[in-house]
């Protein structure tokens, strides 16, 4: 009967299609309506400080060194690959200026979110979810203290906060990465390479990365929080959570990146 | 029961999961200052029973009343201001694990009452002392500490701010024997001591007989015999003999 009724609805792809989609719209629905609660439980007090600054420094202070080390070989990477590739049309010269518009613009922000997706928005979506496992939501909720605003608003909060400062050193290392490697091995002038990209740069470059960077801040929270929240079933449930919060997390940056880049882009014409 | 209002009253009250009817129409009530225990077996629905009074489910029909005023369907804000007049001690305690056992045991003082730190911190000392906690307990944190000193902070938690009422889940399970006498006899203490009403779920009839004036059996999603502790184990209905003995045959064995 089970293999008859798998079969059947194998059979029916409409049927299949019409249920991802409602499946997806609910999603949508749900993820939204939870977004505009976290919102709101950030922007208006109560307010819990020191839960803010517990998550200022989880997701802040303690991801310091994982995006420092993703930025430094990222730029170094970065140089050596514009210097050999721009060599077949004679632009090596170019290379101090394009790592820094690619760390900036693009590489810094992103790799530093895809870092935070993977560190934070996973350890998000397991302490939330393993309270939900353990009924401490719940227990929450009956010491008359609203989740939203103690678990959900300060790690958004801290997110959008944090990941912009988290950029701006990864753009500063990142740089200093090409940097390293432009003059310890392709023998490029240290002052030279330093004033070529103080020149080139403008401060929009930085900024529009800044702005990236906090909407992805705002992302990696959200999926943490909304998959932790929602956990069901256990370790296993937590488990799930974990996966989908930087799965998530991740396909959200890269969607989000590509369209603020063409906001950006048509803002500046 | 007698005329007078009772303090808290499920009134024809239904949940469904998967179309299955867990509360199926339960009416019942607990006087105010009367300790209430409800058992039944595994799936029965007791969990869900004070889950609905505590607004954490939601039920399909029916009511729920606080002293005779209905509270399904309140507002977040009007239920937080419920909790201020309830305690609970989850079936795991449900302590937070990022905060010390002083910090669980203030957090409704602190951040829900606005009570500073160090008056909080004091009360939750005293709390502790009255579940027999040391105040040395108090810098642990939970997952220091063994099972049952979980339980004793989870009391704590539940009576510090000396709720009107006080519902406990499961309270003893887990725990061995002479822990789970020790629970039941600080849970009774804390109940006499603050005057509160009381409903308890537990599989543990030693359990119920010490925390409860009356206890009322749970099947199918209907109250099928509510009577005094003491004629727990004299009644001749056949259900309650049935969980009592803990025999396989019987009239539940066809619903297990």
């Amino acid at each position: 009967m089970a293999e008859a009724e798998a079969a059947r609805r194998v059979a029916n792809p409409l049927q299949v299609l019409g249920r991802s989609t409602l499946a997806a719209v609910r999603m949508v629905g749900s993820v939204g309506v939870f977004a505009v609660r976290g919102v709101v439980a950030a922007l208006t007090p109560p307010w819990f400080l020191s839960q803010l600054w517990r998550q200022i420094v989880a997701i802040g202070f303690f991801s310091l060194p994982v995006v420092g080390l993703t930025a430094i070989f990222t730029g170094a990477a970065l140089a050596l690959n514009i210097f050999t590739g721009g060599g077949r049309f004679n632009a090596e010269q170019v290379m101090p200026q394009i790592v820094a518009l690619g760390i900036t613009r693009e590489l810094g922000p992103v790799l530093a979110a895809l870092m935070l997706a993977g560190r934070v928005s996973a350890a998000i979506a397991a302490e939330i979810g393993a309270m939900r496992a353990t009924e401490q939501i719940d227990a929450m909720r009956t010491l008359s203290t609203d989740p939203f605003r103690y678990l959900v608003g300060p790690r958004l909060l801290a997110g959008v906060l944090m990941l912009p400062l988290l950029t701006a050193v990864a753009d500063t290392i990142g740089v200093a990465g090409g940097w390293l490697v432009a003059t310890r091995v392709l023998e490029f002038n240290p002052t030279v390479y330093v004033r070529n990209t103080l020149d080139f740069l403008q401060a929009w470059d930085v900024v529009s990365g800044l702005i990236k960077a906090a909407v992805f801040g705002f992302i990696v929270a959200l999926m943490g929080c909304y998959h932790g929240y929602n956990a069901s079933g256990g370790a296993r449930g937590v488990g799930r959570a974990t996966t989908h919060a930087v799965v998530s997390s991740a396909i959200l940056i890269f969607a989000s990146d590509y369209l603020l880049t063409t906001f950006f882009t048509h803002a500046a014409q | 029961m007698t005329d007078a209002v009772p303090k808290l009253a499920w009134k024809g009250v239904t949940k469904r999961f998967d179309g299955r009817a867990v509360l199926d129409g339960l009416d019942l009530s607990v006087a105010p200052g009367k300790s209430l225990v409800i058992i039944g077996g595994s799936g029965q629905g007791k969990s869900v029973t004070i889950k609905t009074a505590l607004g954490l489910m939601r039920p399909e029909a029916g009511k729920i009343e606080l002293d005779g005023k209905n509270v399904v369907g309140l507002s977040e804000g009007a239920r937080r201001k419920l909790f201020s007049r309830i305690g609970v001690l989850f079936q795991g305690a449900a302590l937070f694990d990022s905060l010390t056992v002083w910090e669980n045991v203030a957090f409704r003082l602190i951040n829900a009452d606005g009570v500073p730190r160090k008056e909080a911190r004091e009360r939750a000392i005293e709390a502790l002392d009255q579940v027999r906690l040391a105040p040395a307990v108090a810098d642990r944190f939970p997952s220091e500490l063994s099972g049952g000193m979980q339980k004793r902070a989870g009391l704590a938690r539940a009576v510090v701010a000396r709720p009107e009422i006080l519902f406990f889940d499961e309270p003893t399970t887990g725990l061995d024997p002479i822990t789970a006498a020790a629970i039941n006899q600080l849970i009774s203490d804390q109940v006499r001591r603050l005057g509160s009403t009381a409903v308890s779920i537990t599989h543990d009839l030693a359990s119920a007989q010490t925390i409860g004036d009356e206890i009322a059996m749970l099947h199918d999603g209907k109250i099928i015999w509510r009577g005094p502790a003491a004629e727990l184990r004299t009644t001749d209905n056949p259900y309650v003999r049935q969980f009592v003995e803990g025999r396989a045959e019987g009239p539940i064995s066809h619903a297990v």
